[in-house]
């Protein structure tokens, strides 16, 4: 291709770039002990649901479903002051529906591809399937890495895969799920982060969801400070999307502070920043009435899509 | 030799099945009649309060699913139980000097009332439900079903048995509770915890707090996860507000202040249905 030559220098990926891993665990729990309150905590709650990919990835989605989850991540609360989530993530077969009732209300439309949530298919078929879903009106895709290779030391091919789906995906941002419940080791996760970022990902994603264990925080520091060295090697911005498992506000609000204190404000936005989960938006609704009445509320008075 | 040093038993709250501390690391130190220094008990906190109600929500599916006779066998279990600890709990009662013979009156009243609502577990649902007449082909029927989180202030001059009058009808209906105990004499209710711990009673189904009622009542009444509220002091101000928070999410408010948590006067299975919604169910019938 004739942009070859702006192709970013590609480490080494053999090299393993080691990863003290009391050290990140240390620096989990010290920063889980920061607390946010008041005005600052209404901010951050706000931010968190502006930053949330409101997630349906089920067998049994239907296009009722889709549609009802979208009005959800449109229209969170009857409260306009309270923002719409950033995006809605869906199956490839529902990506239409979605594309046609969020419109233009500046919710995007994210679907996973690429043989999710396993990634067990051939190159062609995982290709099609991105092209497919960039037709059918993603504005995002989120896919998923050949595991299998990346344990059996292919970086290579994991690298080219990634670097045909970026160009399968034209307009639309490449998210990377690097899945690393099956990475088993930080040092993998590291490796992984780095190979996705140089093949050209603009998010890089913890998980699909369906393996346990799904996002940690010590997983998604690894992640960052991928991110920061990234940053600092070639002066790109790269997004983080931890998936799966974050349920509460106060989770979501210790992930917002390991991003900032690792990478900075700049990256406390929906730009450069997700989570992805389903029944997080409903707890950061609930969390963000109880800062605005003082009572603490229940999910009975809360829509559930 | 040298005297020896008493051990002294710490009186920790009882929620999700765990024994714990305040959040806020608080405690208040009760004493009894003569000014004794007792112990020092927990001193629950707004976020304990909300700890305790989610605790309560979560256990609160399980509870209301099991058969009736199931939870009269757990109640029963509690009485088994508390009647093999009886020393124990006269002995705490006394400390707040509660005369020897009053207080094993006391303790032996608690058993006794844990075993009658054992008894109307699996019955009170027949003796409330009721086939309704109706001027349309439907088979009209209504039955009680558990109303859901109820905050319980226990009666602060009862320890032991005023607890549990107020207790075992709110959870022989399948509600589950988030009790605030005396604040005057916490340490039974403290040891009741332990009680229940021990005769399979599912973790979150009771919750024990201890701490100020002026501090604690607010977040309970205003709690919009609480089903119903239970207030047995008799104090008007506090009634007053209880109503007006209630108002937010339409708890129930059931006020009761007997002068005599011994009378057998108490044991009526209405208690039950107080935290008892009426389902009615219309079905079709056509020939």
């Amino acid at each position: 291709m004739a942009e070859e030559t702006t192709l970013l220098p590609r480490p080494d990926f053999t090299r393993t770039v080691p990863i003290d891993k009391v050290g990140v665990e240390e620096r989990v729990d010290r920063l889980n002990k920061r607390s946010i309150k008041t005005e600052s905590k209404f901010w951050a709650l706000k931010l968190a649901l502006n930053m949330v990919d409101l997630t349906t990835l089920e067998g049994m989605d239907t296009p009722g479903k889709v549609r009802q989850m979208c009005y959800k991540a449109m229209h969170p609360h009857p409260d306009p002051d309270i923002p719409a989530v950033a995006a809605v993530c869906v199956y490839p077969n529902l990506v239409r529906v979605a594309r046609e009732t969020v419109g233009d209300s500046g919710v995007n439309v994210a679907s996973v591809a690429t043989g999710f949530p396993s990634g067990m298919y051939t190159l062609e078929s995982r290709l099609e399937d991105t092209r497919y879903a960039v037709e059918e009106g993603a504005d995002e895709i989120d896919m998923v890495i050949s595991r299998w290779a990346f344990l059996k030391g292919e970086y290579n091919r994991v690298f080219d895969e990634i670097a045909a789906v970026k160009e399968a995906c034209g307009e639309a941002h490449l998210k990377v799920i690097l899945e690393t419940g099956e990475l088993e080791t930080y040092e993998n996760v590291r490796k992984a982060s780095d190979i996705a970022m140089y093949a050209g990902a603009d998010f890089i994603k913890t998980s699909t969801g369906k393996v346990k264990p799904a996002a940690t925080q010590p997983v998604t520091l690894v992640m960052l400070e991928a991110i920061r060295d990234f940053y600092y090697a070639t002066g790109k911005k790269i997004g983080m999307k931890p998936a799966g498992g974050i349920r509460d506000s106060k989770t979501a609000l210790r992930y917002l502070i390991l991003v900032n204190e690792t990478l900075g404000g700049d990256w406390l936005n929906p730009h450069l920043f997700r989570f992805g989960a389903s029944s997080l938006a409903n707890d950061l609704l609930m969390q963000i009435i109880k800062q605005q009445t003082g009572n603490y509320q229940s999910a009975d008075y809360f829509t559930i899509d | 030799m040298a005297k020896r040093l008493d051990v002294l038993k710490t009186y920790k709250m009882y929620t999700g099945g765990k024994f714990i501390r305040s959040e806020s690391g608080r405690y208040f130190v009760t004493e009894n009649k003569q000014g004794k220094e007792l112990a020092n008990v927990c001193r629950a906190s707004r976020k304990d309060v909300r700890d305790a109600v989610k605790t309560a929500r979560g256990a609160w599916g399980d509870w209301a699913a099991r058969s009736p006779f199931n939870r009269g066998q757990i109640l029963y279990r509690i009485a088994e139980v508390l009647e093999g600890r009886k020393e124990q709990f006269r002995h705490e009662l006394m400390q707040y000097g509660i005369q020897h013979k009053k207080a094993e009156t006391e303790v032996e009243a608690t058993i006794d009332r844990l075993v009658y609502y054992a008894g109307w577990s699996d019955k009170y649902g027949q003796v409330f439900s009721s086939v309704n007449p109706v001027a349309s082909s439907h088979f009209n029927f209504s039955m009680p079903e558990p109303t859901g989180v109820v905050a319980i202030v226990a009666p602060d001059d009862s320890p032991l048995l005023g607890l549990v009058s107020v207790l075992a009808p709110v959870i022989t209906g399948g509600n589950t509770a988030v009790v605030l105990s005396s604040e005057t004499y916490p340490l039974p209710a403290a040891s009741f915890a332990e009680v229940l711990h021990s005769s399979d009673v599912p973790g979150g189904v009771v919750n024990l707090l201890t701490g100020y009622r002026t501090e604690l009542l607010e977040h309970l009444s205003r709690h919009m996860d609480v089903n119903a509220m239970y207030y047995t002091d008799g104090d008007e101000d506090a009634q007053k507000m209880i109503q007006e928070h209630a108002s937010l999410n339409v708890k129930r408010v059931v006020f009761d202040h007997p002068k005599d948590w011994t009378s057998e006067n108490l044991e009526h299975p209405y208690t039950i249905l107080d935290f008892q919604e009426i389902k009615t169910t219309w079905h079709p019938v056509g020939y």
